[in-house]
C-alpha cells in the first residue's frame, strides 16, 4: 500500500483514501477510495441516490468526512475519524486507522485557495449580478489587495488586471456577448458554461463537475464533451465529473468509478465498465429468477 | 459608444458636485442668512436628523441589503458610538456638574480642549469632535468584532435575535451604577461639544456650521461605504448575500468577509451614534432601545433593501413627516376647523398606515435595489415629457440620435 503510495504521490493530483460519511445512522459514502492522475478525466458514476454528490461535499469541504483522508498535490488536505457520539454509532471499516493523526477539516474556501473548483448539480450562479460580475467575484480571492487598499482605489491597476483576465475568460467561453445580462437570464445551457467559466476564474488544478450535463439535450450535451476536453488542454486541467448521461461519460472519461449505495461496485476504463455485470445490474436492476 | 458613454458619466459627475455645490450653498445660507421663521425653525432639525438617519440607514443597508446579514444590534453600537462621543468631549470643568452622583468620574480629560489649546477654541470644537466621532467609530467597531466571534456562525433570524440581545444587553451595561464613574450611570450626559459649538468667529462677525457639520461627515461617511460596496470587497458582499455556499466555493471566507461588513456597518452606526448625540445635546441610555433599530429598519425597508440612494430618500421622508408635515395631526386643528380626531396620538396612526400602503405598493421600496443617478432622471423627465407632447420629442430623438 504505502510503496503503491509513493510511486503514485507525484502524479495524482487526488488521492481519496477510505473516505465514509455518516449521516446518523445512514452510511452515504462508504469507504471509497479513488486516485486522480494529472491532466485526465474522470469519472464518477451511479444511479440516483448512491453518495455521488456527498462524495464531492467531503471532496470539497462541505461535509466534514466521519472518517477518511483526502490528499490534494500529495499533501494531506482533509483528514478525519468518527468522534463524540459518532465512535459508538460508527457503521464503516477503519475506524482506527486515522485517530492518531489529528483531524484536518478546511472550509471550503481554503480548498478552493488550493486550486480546487467546482460546479453545482442545481446551477448556484449569483442571481442578483451580470454575467461579468459573476466570473468578476470568483476572482477575488486570488486579488493582491486588503480592503483599505480595495475601497479608496489604492490598487487600480489589480483591479484593473481582474476586469481584463475576466473578459478575456468570457471572451474564451463566448460569453462575452451576454456579459452585462443578469446571469439568470441566461438559457440553461449558458448558465452552465458561465458555472464553468466562473470555476475556471480561480485558477483551479482540479475542476470538479457535478452533473454538468443535467438537463441538456443531445445537441448540447455533445457541445459540452468538446468543451471539457478543450478546457483541459487549455488550462491544463484535471477534471473529475460526476454524471448521469452514460454517452458522455464514456466518451470523454480516461477512467471510471462506479458506487451504488455508497460503496464503490466498479472501476476501469469505459470500456469495461460497458461490459461490466454490476454495473449493468445497478443500473437496470437485477432480473428476478422466475 | 464608450467615448459617449465616458463623456456622459463625465458630464453626470459635473452635474452631481453642482448639486453638492448649491446644497452646501444653502445650508449655509440657511445657518446664517435666512431669518429664522417658523418655516426654517422646523426645517433645520428635520435636515440634521435626516443627514444622520441616512448614514445609520446606509450602514444597516450595508449589512442587511449588502451582505444578507439580518442583524438588529443598530441601536446598540449607536449607544456605543454616543457615549464614547460624549465621555471624551465633556469640557473638564463641567464634569463636576454633569457628574454630580459620581465625585465628576473618572476621566479627566477632553478632546476638544486639548486640541483646544492647540488650535483655539474653534479649531478644538471642529478638530476634537472629528477625533471624538472618529473614536465613537472605532470603539463601537471594537465591540462588533468582539461580539461579531460567536454571533455571525449563525443565520438569518437567529442573528437578528441575538444582536436583539445584545442590544439589551449594552443598554443595561450603561445603565450600571458601578460603571457610573464612566457612564454616569443612568443620569444623563450633556454639555458635551454639540452641532451649535460649531462657528467660527471673524471680526466680529459669527459664522455657524450647525447644519453643514454633520452634512459633512455623513456625505464622506456615504462616500466610503459606496467606494466599498463597488470595491471587490463590495461583490464579495453581495455574493455572499445571494450564494453563501457558491460564495464559500468561490474562495470568499465566510467568516472573514461577514466579520469585516459587520465591523465596517458598525463602525458607521457608532459615527452615527455619535453625531446623533451631538444633535440632542443631551443623551441617556435609556432612549437606545430597539425601538430604534426598527425604526432604522423601516427607513431602509422604504428606501429598498440594497439601494444606498433609496436609504438616503427614505430617511428624509420618514424623518420630515414624523417630526414635521404630520404634525399638524396632533394639533386639534385643521384649517381653522377642529377635528376631534386630531390630537396627541394620532399623527402616529396615519403614518402607520401609510408605511402600511407604501409596503403594499412598493414591497421593494422607493428604489428596489436600483441607484438613484442623474441619467436615470434625465431619462424619466425625458419619458414623462415625451408622453406629454409625443411629437415634438420623436423629432428631437431622431436629430440627436444621429
Amino acid at each position: 500500500m504505502s510503496e503503491n503510495k509513493a510511486a503514485s504521490e507525484v502524479k495524482n493530483v487526488l488521492h481519496v483514501e477510505n473516505v465514509t460519511m455518516q449521516f446518523g445512522g445512514v452510511v452515504a459514502v462508504n469507504n471509497l477510495s479513488l486516485d486522480i492522475p494529472q491532466n485526465r478525466i474522470i469519472a464518477l458514476i451511479g444511479p440516483n441516490g448512491a453518495g455521488k454528490t456527498t462524495a464531492f461535499n467531503c471532496i470539497t469541504g462541505v461535509y466534514q468526512p466521519t472518517n477518511g483522508l483526502v490528499e490534494f498535490m500529495g499533501k494531506p488536505m482533509v483528514r478525519s475519524h468518527p468522534t463524540g457520539k459518532m465512535k459508538k454509532q460508527y457503521k464503516g471499516e477503519n475506524a482506527e486507522m486515522y485517530v492518531g493523526n489529528g483531524i484536518i477539516n478546511p472550509t471550503p474556501d481554503k480548498i478552493t485557495r488550493l486550486g480546487i473548483a467546482r460546479t453545482f448539480q442545481n446551477i448556484r450562479l449569483w442571481k442578483s449580478m451580470t454575467v461579468f460580475d459573476n466570473v468578476l467575484v470568483a476572482k477575488h480571492m486570488r486579488a493582491k489587495q486588503n480592503v483599505f487598499s480595495a475601497t479608496f482605489r489604492g490598487n487600480a491597476k489589480e483591479e484593473r488586471r481582474m476586469r481584463d483576465e475576466t473578459m478575456s475568460l468570457l471572451e474564451e467561453q463566448g460569453l462575452d456577448k451576454v456579459k452585462d445580462d443578469l446571469a439568470t437570464s441566461l438559457p440553461y445551457g449558458l448558465q452552465r458554461r458561465l458555472e464553468i467559466a466562473r470555476a475556471l476564474a480561480t485558477d483551479p488544478k482540479l475542476l470538479l463537475l457535478d452533473e454538468p450535463a443535467a438537463g441538456m439535450n443531445p445537441q448540447e450535451t455533445q457541445e459540452l464533451a468538446e468543451f471539457i476536453k478543450e478546457i483541459r488542454e487549455k488550462y491544463k486541467l484535471t477534471v473529475f465529473l460526476i454524471e448521469h448521461h452514460m454517452d458522455l461519460v464514456m466518451r470523454i472519461s480516461d477512467y471510471i468509478y462506479v458506487i451504488d449505495f455508497g460503496s464503490e461496485i466498479a472501476r476501469g476504463v469505459p470500456m469495461e465498465i460497458q461490459n461490466n455485470q454490476r454495473v449493468i445490474d445497478a443500473y437496470l436492476g437485477v432480473a428476478e429468477d422466475e | 459608444m464608450t467615448k459617449i458613454e465616458q463623456k456622459k458619466s463625465k458630464k453626470g459627475t459635473w452635474i452631481a458636485l453642482c448639486c453638492i455645490a448649491a446644497l452646501y450653498v444653502l445650508l449655509f445660507l440657511i445657518d446664517n442668512v435666512f431669518p429664522s421663521t417658523s418655516f426654517i425653525v422646523m426645517l433645520t432639525p428635520v435636515l440634521k436628523k435626516g443627514a444622520i438617519y441616512s448614514l445609520l440607514c446606509v450602514s444597516m443597508n450595508l449589512l442587511n441589503g449588502f451582505t444578507g446579514l439580518f442583524s438588529l444590534g443598530q441601536a446598540g453600537f449607536m449607544l456605543i458610538g454616543a457615549y464614547t462621543y460624549a465621555i471624551f468631549t465633556i469640557p473638564v470643568a463641567e464634569h463636576m456638574s454633569v457628574y454630580q452622583y459620581f465625585d465628576g468620574g473618572a476621566i479627566q480629560f477632553s478632546i476638544p480642549e486639548a486640541i483646544g489649546s492647540i488650535l483655539g477654541p474653534t479649531g478644538g470644537a471642529f478638530f476634537g469632535s472629528i477625533i471624538a466621532i472618529i473614536l465613537a467609530g472605532c470603539v463601537a467597531a471594537v465591540f462588533a468584532a468582539l461580539i461579531g466571534i460567536p454571533v455571525l456562525r449563525l443565520k438569518s433570524d437567529y442573528l437578528a435575535i441575538a444582536t436583539l440581545g445584545f442590544v439589551e444587553i449594552i443598554r443595561a451595561v450603561f445603565q450600571w451604577n458601578s460603571l457610573g464613574v464612566i457612564t454616569n450611570g443612568s443620569n444623563q450626559l450633556r454639555k458635551y461639544t454639540a452641532f451649535s459649538d460649531m462657528k467660527l468667529t471673524i471680526g466680529g462677525a459669527t459664522l455657524k456650521f450647525g447644519t453643514i457639520f454633520p452634512f459633512l461627515i455623513v456625505m464622506l461617511c456615504i462616500i466610503v461605504i459606496v467606494l466599498l460596496i463597488n470595491s471587490s470587497y463590495g461583490r464579495a458582499f453581495k455574493a455572499i448575500r445571494d450564494d453563501e455556499v457558491a460564495a464559500e466555493a468561490m474562495g470568499i471566507s465566510l467568516f472573514k468577509h461577514k466579520m469585516l461588513s459587520f465591523v465596517i456597518s458598525c463602525f458607521f452606526a457608532g459615527v452615527g451614534g455619535a453625531l446623533l448625540a451631538m444633535f440632542q445635546t443631551t443623551i441617556k441610555a435609556q432612549s437606545f432601545t430597539s425601538a430604534m433599530t426598527y425604526e432604522i429598519l423601516l427607513m431602509v425597508v422604504i428606501g429598498g433593501i440594497g439601494s444606498v440612494s433609496g436609504s438616503c430618500i427614505a430617511a428624509f421622508l420618514y424623518i420630515a413627516c414624523s417630526e414635521w408635515w404630520l404634525r399638524f395631526l396632533d394639533s386639534g386643528k385643521f384649517l381653522g376647523l377642529s377635528v376631534p380626531f386630531f390630537r396627541d396620538g394620532f399623527r402616529k396612526v396615519v403614518f402607520s398606515v401609510v408605511i402600511m400602503i407604501i409596503v403594499l405598493f412598493f414591497s421593494r421600496g422607493i428604489m428596489g435595489d436600483r441607484e438613484l443617478s442623474f441619467s436615470g432622471i434625465a431619462g424619466g423627465v425625458k419619458k414623462l415629457s415625451g408622453r406629454l407632447k409625443k411629437k415634438d420629442i420623436e423629432e428631437k430623438e431622431d436629430t440627436g440620435n444621429e
